[in-house]
């Protein structure tokens, strides 16, 4: 990888986002219309003007195969439009290739969406005992493979039950704050942290308030050549690095795998940091918005993108540090768990929470300093982790 | 001179009392326990159980022969014991059959078995295993129980020779189960005791007793099938037996586990014998068997060794709408699962699916599951050494208790087990409490059934607390 990479090389005049819900009425051409229309607007682009697209979702059902889920609604029918996946980065990664389709000069504008219509499969979460084989996987859920990583971080740092409960219960109780101020959410409720500890176990220790919902979304993005960006808009968002990294599609066989923490995060940050030029993330970045498919997933982030010392989350969260009003706050616009994982859709909508953020716009939930913002994704068993760090300034 | 090297037993985990059951029908309850088989176990399943623990220690290279036996095979068309070789992970270059129709089918594979190694084959495993499906508020469904068990034949280091069979057949309706039927049924109780039961295990014990000379009064031990528990004791007192040569039947323990029946209670004699001793074994169904046995000294030099799998204590006492639930006779809410069932990739992945077999690096030596053809570590190409991990103890490492996964009974327990040698399997845990699971616990392998998507059945390995 070149040491810059990516960074001022692209920038951000446009996003959309859809509401995301239970779209029982909605189908994903719907969201797919609402997401890019807005996006459209934001830009002052002509749809005419799109010259490539790039289309993120995972298993969107009757959708079929391709880029035609997104071509059809939009009626994008003479450009390029490339379908990617990849696990629950898989929004990040169409914006990622949509940035490079741009950086390599092929194209001057080009549309990054994902989108995810969870809700017609019949299931109420993710599905179960999925993917590599006919029995190797049954009933593994999402949920287990972090509740893995939960006991195993409980037991590593010596925290007991009530204790790891109690941690992670203060990061849904804080999303849940910020989510009720975003009018877009799924979820837009307060919580407490007594609710988040008498709720009904999921997956032990993880209660219903510890899991993201499964919500239906979409959003959007305009990206366009960093030389052009002005002419669109007096405050576009540059794109100041992205990572992606993976570890094992199967942690839970590879031995040694510590559960307590995730080699894809850190090394996709550490990618995205180099291009930033980020040293200390702590200090330099001002807002992140992170896969807090588990509160203890967000526990484990903060660690691994070098937010806090390792094996010491804990004091950060009981100090505020991730609050709004905090030194560095984190899910912004309630993350993860108030708008759920509509899994194509989710790292876009990360990247639309910090480009609001970094133009001011944010209202009652804008924070005081946004110059420099991180969205992070983290799917699989967990296995592929993508970064993309965003700032309002060249540079 | 030919005969028993190893025996060993499965009992479930699961308990069912007669007083469950009888408070269930508001009926009058008779007295001891049944054994269930966990809602992942079937007849294979517990035959393999009990096979794994007659291998231990062993050579798997030096059984030439695997019988299955059982009235329960879950499949018409199949062979189970095909099935059980490859678990067993025994070569391929071996005999394989499966027995049936009849609560005999694990002598009659025994006596097979007993010919093929006295003609020069070398050892051969009988494996057995019943589930019968009892109707709800029968009779049966009291006495008949769950179970498996096994025997290693061969002809060096018995613990008891095999000196003669006798076997009759009979061709009676007593109890049966037709190809299109779900539960098991009866004749008339005095018809099926008198004219099947009493005349066909008289006929064969006073043939064997006749042929060898042999006086009641010489037996040590007379170790007797018994439909419901009592009857063996009538017939033997009939032949002159006194009651102190009468092994248990184990009925009002275990229930009538069917084709593993006899096996239990010789076993549980074995456990007891003495070298020198005589024992008369005569087992039922459609006509009966009865072979001689003389006790080798070798049982004392083994000690437990060569008798396992007797846990008649241990276990977990099952209320009576999950027993109807695990054994399948009520509609419990559908698991939500979504898998892509392959008889082709269950083939190809037979060796780490079915064996266990792990990869050990010959460059590195780290040990993996499943099979890696690149090493995790040192990256080295298809070098490496399949390595059995189906003997291997284990710790969990981490876990959890998940409701959402569904399943027959929740929570479903998720375990990643660190191996002794490092490996980790990704596992469900069964035959266990939820609130006993901990980070650091012993555990250990066992091979059940999962699901039968795309209308096979799917069976591949999970965990349970070690000694369950």
């Amino acid at each position: 990888m070149r040491k810059e990479g990516i960074r001022d090389r692209v920038a951000i005049i446009g996003m959309g986002c859809c509401k995301f819900g239970e779209n029982w009425e909605k189908g994903p051409e719907d969201m797919i219309i609402e997401a890019a229309y807005e996006a459209y607007e934001d830009a002052g682009v002509d749809p005419k003007e799109i010259q490539a697209a790039w289309m993120g979702t995972t298993s969107s059902h009757w959708v079929g195969m391709g880029g035609l889920a997104l071509a059809e609604p939009l009626k994008l029918h003479q450009i390029p439009v490339t379908r990617v996946e990849n696990w629950c980065a898989t929004g990040h990664e169409a914006f990622r290739n949509a940035c490079f389709g741009v950086a390599a000069g092929m194209y001057d504008i080009v549309l990054a969406l994902g989108f995810e219509k969870l809700k017609d499969c019949g299931f109420p979460g993710l599905g179960i005992g999925r993917g590599m084989h006919p029995v190797m996987e049954v009933r593994r859920t999402a949920p287990s493979s972090f509740a893995f990583a939960a006991n195993r971080y409980f037991h590593e740092y010596g925290l007991s039950y009530e204790e790891g409960k109690r941690a992670i219960g203060m990061i849904a109780v804080k999303n849940h704050h910020n989510g009720s101020m975003h009018p877009k959410a799924h979820f837009q409720m307060e919580i407490t942290l007594e609710q988040v500890l008498n709720a009904p176990i999921i997956s032990s220790p993880l209660g219903l308030y510890d899991c993201c919902g499964n919500s239906d979304g979409a959003a959007a993005a305009i990206i366009c050549n960093v030389e052009i960006a002005k002419k669109f808009r007096d405050d576009p968002v540059y794109v100041k690095g992205i990572g992606l990294a993976q570890n094992s599609i199967a942690p839970h066989f590879e031995p040694g795998f510590n559960w307590t923490s995730f080699a894809a995060t850190q090394n996709a940050s550490k990618q995205a940091y180099e291009q930033a030029g980020i040293a200390n993330p702590r200090e330099e970045i001002n807002l992140a918005v992170v896969h807090d498919c588990f509160t203890i997933t967000e526990l484990l982030i903060y660690e691994d993108l070098g937010f806090s010392p390792r094996g010491r989350a804990r004091e950060d969260i009981e100090a505020g540090t991730f609050t709004l009003e905090g030194k560095l706050p984190v899910n912004t616009d309630g993350g993860l768990k108030c708008f759920g994982h509509p899994i194509g859709a989710s790292g876009l909508r990360m990247c639309y929470e910090i480009y609001k953020q970094l133009q001011g716009k944010c209202g009652k939930r804008q924070i005081k300093k946004a110059n420099r913002g991180l969205a992070h994704t983290l799917g699989g068993h967990p296995s592929v982790s993508c970064v993309v760090i965003l700032g309002n300034e060249k540079g | 001179m030919i005969g028993i090297k190893k025996i060993a037993v499965h009992l479930p985990y699961y308990r069912l009392s007669r007083k469950t059951i009888g408070t269930a029908w508001g009926a009058k309850a008779g007295k001891g326990e049944r054994r269930v088989a966990n809602f992942d176990e079937d007849s294979v399943t517990m035959a393999i159980e009990a096979g794994l623990k007659c291998l231990q220690q062993e050579n798997r290279d030096k059984i030439k022969g695997l019988y299955f036996a059982s009235t329960t095979a879950p499949y018409w068309e199949k062979q189970c014991a095909a099935i059980c070789a490859g678990v067993l992970d025994l070569p391929p270059g071996i005999r394989t059959g499966d027995f049936a129709g009849s609560t005999r089918s694990g002598t009659n594979a025994l006596i097979a078995a007993a010919d093929a190694v006295k003609a020069g084959l070398g050892d051969i495993l009988i494996i057995t295993g019943d589930c019968r499906p009892a109707l709800p508020r029968s009779a049966q469904e009291g006495i008949m129980g769950d179970g498996g068990a096994a025997v290693l034949l061969g002809n060096s280091d018995v613990i008891c020779h095999i000196k003669d069979s006798y076997s009759a057949w009979n061709d009676i309706t007593d109890v049966w189960r037709m190809d299109k039927d779900n539960f098991v049924k009866t004749w008339e109780d005095r018809f099926i005791v008198q004219m099947g039961y009493e005349k066909d295990i008289t006929h064969s014990i006073t043939a064997i007793m006749e042929r060898n000379n042999l006086q009641a009064g010489r037996v040590d031990k007379l170790v007797m099938y018994s439909p419901e528990g009592t009857s063996h004791q009538r017939v033997a007192k009939k032949l002159g037996f006194k009651p102190e040569q009468i092994q248990d039947s184990l009925v009002d323990r275990t229930g009538n586990t069917g084709s593993a029946q006899a096996f239990m209670m010789l076993a549980s004699a074995l456990a007891a014998a003495k070298p020198g001793e005589t024992i008369l074994w005569a087992n039922f169904g459609s006509g009966s068997d009865t072979l001689l046995l003389t006790v080798s000294s070798e049982i004392e030099r083994r000690g437990n060794s060569s008798v396992t799998g007797l846990t008649l204590e241990a276990g977990k006492e099952l209320s009576y709408q999950k027993y109807l639930a695990f054994r399948g006779f009520v509609q419990t809410p559908q698991e939500l699962i979504r898998l892509f069932p392959s008889a082709s990739v269950m083939w190809r992945t037979r060796k780490w699916s079915a064996a266990l077999h792990g990869s050990k690096c010959n460059v590195c030596g780290l040990i993996t599951f499943p099979i890696q053809r690149v090493c995790y570590s040192c990256k080295s190409r298809d070098n490496f050494e399949e390595f059995p991990l189906s003997d291997k103890k284990g710790k969990v490492f981490s876990y959890s208790l998940d409701n959402l996964a569904g399943g027959p009974n929740p929570p479903t327990i998720q375990t990643i087990v660190e191996t002794e040698v490092g490996a980790r399997i990704y596992c469900l845990m069964t035959d266990c409490e939820p609130e006993e699971i901990k980070i650091g616990a012993p555990v250990e392998m066992t091979y059940r059934r999962f699901h039968e998507e795309a209308g096979f059945y799917n069976y591949y390995w999970k965990c349970r607390p070690m000694g369950t």
